[in-house]
């Protein structure tokens, strides 16, 4: 049976001063599935996830989150994130981070509960103390998907987030993923470069390519159709 | 020494300041903000001076002038690259309106050295009560944006993420600092307030291992470095200001010594 959609876009464009980024861009996105994002550097894949995560207004079509806004939680793990490696802050309190609101400044035993499960189902547990400048680049990004896990997010959306990982540590994050996406059956966006980890590890692909937008099955990307016309 | 009125004020009055500085430190050091901090200090002895002219307390003018000030340095290097050259800008401009309405006030140099490095001997308890509200202004709106702040401040591209309003958090956040700018100027002077709102959290950060250890160091620190100066100052009579800059140095550097120590290791 298939899965309720949770995000649809219609005729969806962005366009900056005289630059239009993407148009008529058609997508719906059922519960639990993990699409892959790809395209060449510049052609609005970011753009897209800022639209979707409300920090920039479409120029023409509309983006439903189903059954309601309110329902539909994303987590984003970007890239790049600046984070000074003297920063008393451990990765346990970095997680934390997220749990905002008109709240006392520290957590309540709720919210430390919080932080514990998906320090644990991240596999930090054992990492919780050390300072987040000092972990490798491996444990942060398990840190970063922590922390946008931590409210319990439908949506999530890696941003390139493995471009810098060496393939092992890569290998063990999406494993991570692809575990929480069957056991959350949580939904996921994952934008990258990497043809092998993308037919690896998602089921549905858009490809975005000047002026055209390309989606389906993972299976039908084939090497070719990325190398024609060089777009990753 | 506390037979004196005016010492128990400069003591009371540095202990206000050394609690506030040493909390909004810890975020000026984690937003990397210590140069707009010096530019604000400089825009208080302008605002001092201003008012000295216009005949208002000299809190008063650098209270307007601050927190004025702070939210057009705010919107000015929203921007980080071109933050410093704005705050050159801004910093020199107002030093030069400062030493204008000196010269128009008809005031003598020593004036302009007594706001610029501070006074012992001037602090009223008036002087006192009033530092004692903006304080308790200053942390009350800390306590209740304390997430979101710190959010901003230690991952501003998480908070971004999430959808928090970070440029409203940054102007309230300068709004802040501008009066504790004008808060802590009243024992060290305007020239050397960025002593006490950058070093004891910029030595902190080494030693402590969560924001909240970082902010009862630093407001440690700022406590052993005014008290001390201001003893040093008693039993020596030179300024209480340069005390409480060596003082604050030399933690810094040890700090650094140490956490050199640590990576060799």
């Amino acid at each position: 049976m298939e899965s309720a959609p949770i995000l649809k876009l219609e005729h969806l464009g962005v366009t900056f001063p005289n630059h239009p980024v993407f148009n008529d861009l058609n997508l719906t996105i059922n519960q639990g599935e993990i699409w892959s994002i790809i395209g060449k550097n510049g052609v609005g894949k970011t753009t897209l996830m800022r639209t979707i995560l409300h920090q920039l207004r479409p120029t023409h079509g509309k983006i439903s989150y189903l059954p309601s806004q309110g329902e539909v939680t994303i987590g984003y793990v970007p890239q790049f994130r600046n984070i000074d490696a003297d920063y008393p802050l451990t990765i346990k309190d970095f997680v934390g981070l997220n749990l905002t609101g008109w709240k006392l400044p520290w957590l309540s035993a709720k919210e430390r509960a919080k932080v514990q499960k998906i320090l644990d189902q991240t596999g930090l547990k054992q990492l919780a103390k050390r300072p987040i400048g000092q972990a490798s680049g491996g444990e942060k990004q398990k840190a970063y998907l922590a922390q946008a896990l931590v409210e319990a997010p439908n949506l999530l959306i890696l941003d390139e987030s493995t471009a810098s990982l060496d393939p092992v540590t890569k290998t063990e994050l999406l494993d991570l993923v692809t575990e929480l996406n069957q056991r959350l059956k949580l939904t996921v966006l994952f934008v990258t470069h990497d043809i092998p980890m993308a037919q690896k590890y998602t089921q549905h692909y858009l490809m975005m390519t000047p002026g055209k937008v390309e989606q389906g099955p993972i299976a039908n990307l084939t090497t070719e159709k990325v190398w024609e016309g060089e777009n990753v | 020494m506390f037979s004196y009125e005016f010492m128990r004020n400069a003591f009371a009055a540095g202990t206000i300041i050394a609690i506030i500085c040493g909390i909004m430190g810890v975020f000026v050091i984690a937003r990397n903000m210590s140069f707009l901090t010096h530019t604000l200090s400089e825009i208080g002895f302008s605002g001092a001076a201003f008012g000295v002219f216009a005949g208002w307390a000299p809190l008063n003018g650098m209270l307007l002038f601050t927190v004025v000030s702070s939210v057009i340095v705010g919107q000015l290097s929203a921007r980080s690259e071109r933050r410093e050259a704005a705050t050159s800008a801004i910093s020199a401009l107002f030093i030069g309106l400062g030493i204008l309405f000196l010269s128009l006030a008809n005031k003598n140099a020593s004036y302009a050295t007594s706001i610029l490095f501070g006074s012992v001997i001037g602090i009223s308890a008036g002087d006192v009560q009033q530092m004692l509200w903006l304080s308790l202004l200053v942390l009350v709106v800390v306590f209740v944006i304390y997430r979101f702040l710190k959010f901003d401040s230690f991952d501003h591209t998480g908070a971004r993420v999430k959808g928090l309003w970070t440029n409203a958090l940054s102007i309230t956040f300068l709004v802040l600092l501008a009066l504790s700018v004008s808060v802590a100027a009243q024992i060290v002077g305007s020239l050397l307030i960025f002593i006490l709102l950058t070093l004891p959290a910029a030595t902190a950060k080494y030693f402590a291992h969560t924001v909240g250890g970082m902010m009862v160091l630093a407001i440690t620190l700022a406590l052993v470095g005014v008290w001390s100066g201001l003893v040093l100052s008693y039993v020596t009579n030179f300024p209480v200001s340069f005390f409480i800059a060596a003082i604050e140095a030399v933690f810094y550097f040890i700090a650094l010594g140490w956490q050199r120590l640590q990576t060799a290791e």
